[in-house]
């Protein structure tokens, strides 16, 4: 880890109170130097009250305005408090915050702007989502893969870290349902890089999922159509100027 | 259906079709609510493309002339994008409330906060209750 950078994770939280003390237990025991914001979605069970108990920073919705706005709310907070890298960590604890020094380090490794773990980058892995859920990802993953230009295996994952780059990107603007797809193709229109490593996911330990399976086809759906339509913006290169000055000039 | 009628019918649902699209690519149009235009409009069109379809439809509801069953289809359609619009309204309306609400307790709040403060500051003559003051402050 850098010295005096300013770590900090982000966990979106809905109606998590079966799970959302472990999940910050386990990140104060495994990520020391990240400091933890809870963005509780507007839940109606005591899921603030539990996170402020275990000693994270909550931001409580007025009301439930969705995973996009939620986790958006943290990349504010994370600019407004001048913090230079944001992980992503679901509350529902299917995200293993030991991973999480694994994204770090390759974040040091690799100049990208975005880790991304993803479930898919090893044989072994064991997710037992229904087939449904499973054919989505793998669609968008095919589809993404083939707009980018590289290999997206994972692209609903949220389990990911942001440099300052991705973090001003995302609190200036960030898609609202399903958004970890459509923030793939934003930020290659941005010309941030990402990259994913392998990790492990674990089943919900509780709660409920956003996206339950009545709903996904909808939201399928509208994913697609976010995705088609981003494709016809242009590519604004402000952002990214300085990265590709340094591909032009590889020796410099 | 006369030619030119049916002309007309594909060039207008083109053209719904293409505004909702430029206008969700420019974000003046968020995908959530842009969806049910787009059925809408690849419905009419389709009708207006198919007019096989149109006259089964207008036979099975029992309009002569085909394209008043188009017309009717639009009404259809534009009655439940009117719904579609009136829940979001009230969705948005409810939560607009909760907001106001947070808002005026918030400026309670903070007015109270402010007033122990500068009353702590005001009558802090002696040293100790300046500290306590500073304190406060800080």
């Amino acid at each position: 880890m850098s010295e005096g950078s300013l770590y900090l994770a982000v966990v979106p939280a809905y109606n998590e109170s079966a799970t959302i003390v472990s999940v910050i237990e386990a990140l104060r025991r495994h990520a020391p130097t990240f400091d933890l914001l809870v963005i509780d979605d507007g839940s109606s069970d005591d899921t603030h009250a539990l996170a402020d108990g275990a000693g994270a920073q909550v931001l409580r919705l007025p009301f439930n305005v969705g995973i996009g706005g939620a986790v958006q709310t943290g990349f504010v907070y994370a600019r407004e408090h001048g913090y230079d890298f944001v992980a992503q960590v679901d509350g529902d604890g299917q995200h293993d915050s030991m991973e999480l020094e694994r994204l770090v380090a390759t974040m040091e490794a690799e100049a990208v702007d975005v880790v991304c773990g993803s479930r898919f980058l090893t044989d072994d892995y064991r997710y037992p989502a229904p087939i449904s859920r499973r054919a989505g990802i793998h669609i968008f993953a095919f589809l993404l893969s083939r707009l980018v230009g590289g290999r997206v295996s994972d692209p609903t994952s949220g389990f990911r870290l942001y440099n300052r780059r991705a973090i001003e990107l995302f609190a200036r603007e960030y898609p609202h349902d399903y958004p970890e797809v459509e923030a793939v193709l934003m930020l290659h229109h941005h010309r941030l890089r990402m990259l994913e490593i392998p990790v492990k996911m674990y089943t919900r330990g509780g709660g409920s999922s956003s996206i339950s399976t009545g709903k996904s086809a909808y939201y399928m759906l509208k994913v697609l159509l976010a995705l088609f339509v981003g494709l016809g913006r242009s590519r604004p290169s402000e952002l990214g100027s300085d990265r590709a000055v340094a591909t032009a000039q590889p020796g410099a | 259906m006369q030619a030119r009628t049916q002309l007309v019918a594909i060039l207008g649902a083109t053209l719904l079709l293409l505004v909702v699209l430029e206008m969700v690519r420019r974000r003046r149009l968020m995908e959530r609510y842009a969806l049910l235009w787009l059925l809408s409009a690849i419905v009419l069109l389709a009708l207006g493309i198919w007019t096989g379809a149109l006259r089964t439809i207008s036979h099975a509801i029992g309009v002569i002339y085909p394209p008043n069953a188009l017309f009717f289809i639009g009404i259809g359609f534009i009655l439940l994008l009117l719904l579609h619009f009136s829940a979001a309204v009230s969705r948005l309306n409810e939560q607009s409330e909760i907001l106001a609400q947070r808002l005026a307790l918030l400026e309670e709040r903070l007015r109270r906060q402010e007033q122990s403060m500068s009353s702590l500051a005001h009558g802090a003559s002696d040293s100790r209750s300046a500290e306590l003051a500073q304190a406060a402050i800080e």
